[in-house]
């Protein structure tokens, strides 16, 4: 009977942690909770265990997106410290159970999605998990700078499920909350990716500090943060929202657009000294759940 | 007498038979749950 060396950890069978692991979970919070938001902001909320299963099925699509994203961006990953222990290129799981998991995650909650709410929100949950894998990771990351501006369509999409599973179809509101994650998505990825762009560089990704400078990413993030913060105050002037949300939309925005422009004016080179791009990246990721938050609780109000 | 690494291949996959059978568990509840509130039974 052939025996198992211990010195092979991917002969073993991958422990469960692992596929856990795989499905990026702490990147799965911002995409649950805008998920949630978009389901609570509808005006028609579904009977709870419809409305769970919805969010269960956000969850799980962006799992199945994290799973695939490890399984095609092994070799890349393995380059990049930040990613370097990763269930695949630390050896600890074969690269087919992770192509498994993931296709099977992503039909599951596809198909759950359909059953449970409605097929329209199952149909945007595909095309988001196809647009990530296959537009985002496949295509555009590897090639081109723009990689995070159209990829980052893929991120925008829960709360426009959420709300599609709630009510069956979409409105001006949800594509609003589409379009504000769209904006947010470059300065909130190129803040990172100035301050561990020498990891993007080792492993040949083309972001934007890599390819056009960290002058010129200064600037974009600024540049990119003026129609995100218009898109985000945007729902009070249409009366999709109240002032509630339109007052903490502003106030929010303009520190958004304070920090970012700290942001453009630094000359650090070093990244252990670029605080001011670490205070807008871990500022922007305050700044959506804020806002996001404020909206529901705006929309709460008003019924 | 069994093997040190065979020990280690039946112990995750015990864990992960038991993960399996803990989420097919959950998922029947779900589907049980979904078809009542599908149906719009008011208990």
């Amino acid at each position: 009977m052939p025996t198992l060396e211990l010195t092979n950890p991917a002969a073993l069978p991958a422990d469960w942690r692992d596929f856990v692991a795989l499905t990026k979970p702490r990147v799965m919070y911002l995409v649950v909770f805008t998920g949630l938001c978009g389901l609570l902001a509808a005006p028609a909320l579904p009977p709870f265990v419809l409305g769970f299963t919805a969010i269960l099925c956000i969850a799980l699509g962006a799992g199945a997106c994290g799973a695939l994203n490890q399984w095609y961006e092994v070799e890349v990953d393995a380059k990049m410290r930040r990613t370097a222990k990763r269930p695949l290129p630390a050896g600890r799981m074969d690269r087919q159970s992770a192509l498994h998991f993931g296709v099977g995650l992503g039909t599951f909650s596809v198909l759950l999605m359909g059953l449970a709410t409605n097929w329209l929100a199952a149909v945007l949950l595909a095309v988001s998990i196809l647009f990530y894998v296959v537009i985002y990771t496949v295509w555009l990351k590897p090639r081109t700078a723009q990689n995070i501006v159209i990829g980052g369509a893929a991120g925008a999409f829960p709360p426009l499920i959420g709300w599609v599973a709630a009510t069956g179809q979409v409105s001006a509101l949800p594509l609003l909350l589409f379009a504000i994650i769209f904006l947010w998505t470059p300065p909130h990825f190129w803040a990172l990716s100035l301050f561990v762009r020498s990891d993007y560089a080792a492993a040949g990704i083309p972001m934007l500090p890599v390819v056009a400078g960290v002058e010129s990413t200064r600037r974009q993030i600024f540049l990119y943060s003026l129609p995100m913060a218009a898109a985000a105050i945007a729902p009070w002037p249409l009366g999709l929202t109240g002032a509630v949300y339109g007052g903490s939309a502003a106030v929010l925005s303009f520190v958004f657009l304070v920090l970012a422009g700290r942001v453009a004016a630094s000359r650090s080179t070093e990244p252990a000294q670029m605080h001011a791009e670490k205070h807008l990246f871990a500022y922007s990721v305050f700044y959506l759940f804020a806002l996001f938050a404020v909206l529901v609780a705006d929309r709460g109000l008003a019924w | 007498m069994v093997r040190p690494e065979e020990e280690v291949i039946r112990k995750r996959q015990r864990e992960r038979a038991r993960i399996t059978a803990l989420l097919l568990g959950a998922f029947v509840v779900l589907l049980f749950f979904i078809t009542i509130a599908k149906t719009g039974i008011n208990w």
